[in-house]
């Protein structure tokens, strides 16, 4: 075991990990931050996005001890402390881009980071943008939406709701 | 009750925002895999890797060994556990039931597919429990394995449970006393098209893995399991019953935040009855979390129809009669509802939106060396629709026929109808969903589309078929006369509290369809009250009334309507202590916007002066009726609800690389009344993603030897972002249900039935567009297939 230390969502946090723990189990695992979901074992569903400094990563494929030191931004830190939604998350609750949730984590925290990058982004740069998350729900439809949406574009247009 | 009005802002009708939104908005979500019992172990099940074999020996002497072991079972110890049941019994054609194999929780003599667990290894850490399956040694002899469902029934072929006759699980016909009539009848036809297909196997993939918790308490000799599960009280029922000989009352299911489900989530698993068995063997709780690649493997999967139907005409293109015969895959064994699914929710479908006189369904159910198929929604009914949808496409087109005017020509019009496959249809105006149709797709433009997609070299089709379904499962006096083992009823208890506030404990379960949003809005109507003044409870069989949970899109129409019964007791006590309270009659009481009055006057009492009455009976008429304000209603449904519908997709093919893509959807449904219409049009959005989905990219695959080629995400093509565009829907068309109190039909399967057809329709009309003689391609429609079929 191993000591490892970072910041997560503005706290300082510290655990013991093996070297083969993955950032995302030990954020589950070892800090309770359960918002951060393990939907495949490939690498391919997105459902455990976080942000590394910054940058959005699957949690599910970067050690724990490779964020030794690192500011990690899960979906937890995501809304005010007083509760209040971001703009990203209030985007979705209003636009249903969520149903069961389990993807939800992901898409916002991918989400975020697009419009970090792209403040106005596309119909088809967001689609573009999602192919590495995965949701079994929604038919992308309402994300996708939610996305524009939150990027203060006029979603009222697009195809009938 | 009204119909639904976008403009409302809350109550039935109004778009209300999701209240479980915030939970999983925050990442404050509690699914099964977020709890964590004190003391608790982990299991890993060791599985096979092969199809078939015999199993000769299980070494664990090594295993047992490693660190942080606990304790590794197989079959042998598992003393006293039974069999995983079957909810259902098919008869078949000759009044024979069905050939019904032993399924064991762990595999005893004989491995039957990939992935069927042999051994279970319980560790301190999951790691642990991996490490240590790594280091028991099998001895499996290899057999031959059974994976093609027609080689599967030739003789001497050989068999997938040796104590069976054959792998014929059974050969049912439906309705079998029409049969001559049918044959007869495509004789004497003008014109019969037939048409020869493959309903693809399909993986349901939840983005939730499944999970199972054991836990037990010797101090009082109860159970628990925490499990992923679209119905708790079902699981408890049969895992207690049949596999673990545990009452109800010294067990509890707990189904928390469920992510997703689709089918595969109903059925009860080896590993929930294992947890719970080991929990206790070991008095300590027992955890398993499926890996992504285990569900490939062990979820139960969807569809795998291999079918031929024929639809004959008369000389003015009336459908006199339809005749199909399909194998339908059960996998290696028979999960929770696998023999309903081709039989009474295919076989009493394949009217559709059709007066056809004169249908026969034959069907083969075949056990093979491969994972269990069950529902995966939709379950039978998008089989069904398939067939039917693309056959009439396919005499259209013989006949040189507009699809939409054949479809028209033969709809059934009038209401109740009963179809020649035992059901009755209540209500529907099919001509009205198809010119809504025509209006939100813009089919007068499709020309010109067509036009512009030929000057940038891409090949554009158009599909439109129609679909209907049966939900709201079911009458339970009708079901088990088909053979169900249970009854299809739901539950509510709706408990006012003192100051107002209700709670409703509820027999569905919301995976993903916002019961907790929706469910207030009915009750907020009925009494006139804000809905956040209610508060819905379900997923834990410790505190709500026994239901059958929630699939076949039978939550509103079955559980919604015992929620709507047990509210109209509670509105009549209340009348009853209003009366009371303002000394008049109990029938000139009132009850509009949470005020009691007495009508004809300006006297009136509040809600919450009824309630707490009610629960502080000072004032009080304790001779007529007792305190406090809570009741239950047990709904059973009349008759299946009906939703029916019109789809249209239009697809660009590029002619040099045979890639499709789909360049508009739109859906018109009739789902009768609908209480929240942002809801509905999500789950139809859901729904059309994954029947895009199979239509275009998604293959569960064997090899010839059983292995499962397509066991991940890199393999498995699941639809992302950008292959699904934005879709048109409309739900304004409503026909309401006439034999529920809510004149609701469910919403949940609608888009996964209606829309696999109109892909496929849009690709055969696109590719003929351009002259190619290609009648059919069989989903998923990738590229390499849609290539190769244009090379003819
Ligand atoms: S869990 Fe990380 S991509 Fe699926
Ligand atoms: S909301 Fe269920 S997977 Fe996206």
């Amino acid at each position: 075991m191993t000591k490892v230390a970072m910041t997560v969502n503005g706290k300082p946090v510290t655990g013991e990990v093996e070297g083969r723990t993955l950032l995302s189990s030990f954020l589950r695992e070892g800090l309770g931050l359960t918002g951060t979901h393990v939907g495949c074992d490939t690498s391919q569903c997105g459902a455990c996005v976080v942000h590394v400094d910054g940058v959005a990563v699957k949690s599910c494929t970067m050690l724990a001890l490779e964020a030794e030191g690192a500011e990690v931004a899960t979906i937890e830190g995501q809304a005010a402390p007083d509760g209040t939604l971001n703009t990203i998350q209030q985007a979705f609750q209003d636009h249903h881009g969520l149903q069961c949730g389990f993807c939800t984590p992901g898409m916002v925290m991918s989400a975020a980071a697009l419009l970090k990058d792209n403040p106005k982004p596309t119909e088809a740069e967001i689609r573009h943008y999602l192919e590495g998350n995965l949701c079994r729900c929604t038919g992308y439809h309402n994300i996708v939406k939610a996305i524009m949406a939150a990027s203060g574009q006029d979603v009222s247009v697009l195809a009938a709701e | 009750m009204p119909k639904d009005q976008d403009t409302k802002d809350s109550g039935i009708g109004a778009a209300s925002k999701r209240r479980e939104d915030i939970r999983f908005l925050t990442g404050t979500g509690n699914y099964t895999d977020d709890i964590n019992v004190n003391g608790q172990a982990y299991v890993h099940f060791l599985r096979s890797d092969v199809a078939h074999g015999r199993l000769k020996s299980v070494d664990t002497s090594v295993a047992k060994e490693m660190p942080g072991v606990v304790r590794i079972f197989t079959s042998a110890d598992l003393e006293g556990v039974g069999g995983i049941p079957t909810g259902w019994q098919i008869t078949d054609r000759f009044g024979e039931v069905m050939q019904e194999p032993a399924h064991p929780v762990l595999a005893t003599e004989k491995v039957r597919h990939v992935g069927d667990p042999i051994a279970a290894i319980v560790a301190e850490t999951p790691e642990q429990a991996r490490n240590a399956a790594e280091a028991i040694t099998l001895d499996i002899e290899e057999l031959p394995a059974v994976i093609d469902m027609k080689a599967a029934l030739n003789d001497g072929a050989t068999k997938v449970h040796d104590d069976l006759t054959s792998n014929l699980c059974f050969d049912w016909g439906f309705v079998e006393d029409n049969r001559e009539a049918v044959d007869q009848a495509i004789k004497d036809a003008a014109h019969v098209t037939t048409l020869e297909l493959v309903n693809n196997r399909l993986v349901a993939n939840p983005m939730e893995p499944r999970v199972a918790i054991g836990d037990f308490n010797r101090a009082t000799g109860d159970s628990t399991l925490y499990t992923t599960s679209q119905n708790p009280h079902v699981i408890r029922l049969l895992m207690g019953a049949f596999v673990l000989g545990i009452p109800e009352h010294k067990l509890r299911v707990v189904a928390p935040d469920v992510g997703g489900g689709f089918g595969s989530k109903i059925y009860h698993y080896a590993e929930e009855a294992f947890c719970t068995f080991a929990a206790k063997a070991l008095n300590r709780a027992v955890k398993w979390t499926s890996s992504r690649s285990e569900a490939f493997m062990s979820d139960a999967q969807g569809r795998d129809h291999v079918t031929k139907i024929e639809l004959a005409l008369d000389g003015d293109n009336n459908f006199t009669a339809i005749r199909t015969e399909t194998y339908s895959n059960m996998g290696a064994y028979l999960s929770t509802f696998a023999p309903a699914i081709p039989t009474w929710l295919h076989g009493t479908l394949m009217a559709g939106n059709y007066k056809t006189p004169l249908i026969y369904v034959n069907v083969k159910a075949v056990f093979t060396n491969t994972v269990a198929v069950d529902a995966y929604r939709g379950a039978g009914r998008p089989e069904a629709t398939y067939q039917l949808e693309r056959v009439i496409d396919k005499a259209a087109r013989e006949l040189g026929l507009d699809p939409i005017a054949l479809r028209r020509q033969n709809f059934v019009t009038e209401f109740p109808y009963a179809t020649p496959v035992a059901v009755e249809y209540d209500t529907g105006d099919y001509g009205a969903t198809m010119d809504k149709l025509i209006e939100i797709a813009d089919l007068a433009g499709f020309d010109a589309r067509r036009a512009a997609s030929a000057e940038a070299g891409k090949l554009r089709g158009l599909g439109v078929n129609c679909y209907i379904e049966a939900c709201g499962i079911a009458p339970s006096n009708l079901v088990g006369q088909l053979g169900a083992r249970a009854g299809l009823y739901d539950s509510a208890t709706v408990r006012v509290n003192a100051t107002g506030g209700l709670t409703v404990m509820t027999g569905a379960h919301s995976h993903g369809q916002g019961h907790e949003t929706s469910f207030p809005q009915v009750i907020a109507e009925m009494i006139g009250i804000p809905e956040d003044m209610v508060e819905i409870v379900h997923g834990d069989t410790a505190n709500t009334p026994m239901g059958m949970g929630t699939y076949g899109s039978r939550s509103l129409a079955v559980a919604g309507s015992a929620m709507v019964r047990a509210t109209e007791k509670i509105i009549s006590k209340a009348k009853k202590i209003a009366a009371h309270l303002m000394e008049a009659a109990d029938a000139d009481i009132e009850l509009k916007d949470g005020q009691f009055s007495v009508a004809g006057t300006d006297t009136s009492v509040a809600w919450g002066d009824v309630t707490l009455a009610a629960y502080v009976p000072h004032n009080y008429p304790l001779e007529e009726i007792e305190p406090g304000l809570e009741e239950t209603a047990f709904y059973d449904p009349a008759n299946f609800t009906y939703p029916a519908g019109a789809y249209a997709c239009e697809v660009e093919v590029d002619p040099e690389t045979g890639k499709v893509t789909i360049e508009r959807f739109s859906a018109a449904d009739d789902f009768g009344n609908v209480i929240n219409p942002m809801i509905v049009d999500g789950q139809v959005h859901g729904g059309i993603g994954q029947g895009i989905g199979q239509a275009l990219m998604e293959n569960c695959v064997y090899d010839d030897t059983g292995q499962l080629l397509s066991a991940s995400f890199m393999d498995y093509a699941m639809p992302r972002a950008d292959d699904l565009p934005f879709y048109a829907v409309d739900h304004s068309c409503q026909t309401p249900c006439t034999h529920n109190p809510l004149g609701v039909k469910g919403c949940g399967e609608a888009g996964a039935i209606g829309s696999p057809p109109a892909v496929v329709n849009a690709v055969v009309d696109a590719l003929q567009s351009a002259g190619k003689d290609v009648t059919h391609i069989d989903m998923p429609l990738s590229p390499a297939r849609v290539w190769a079929a244009m090379q003819g």
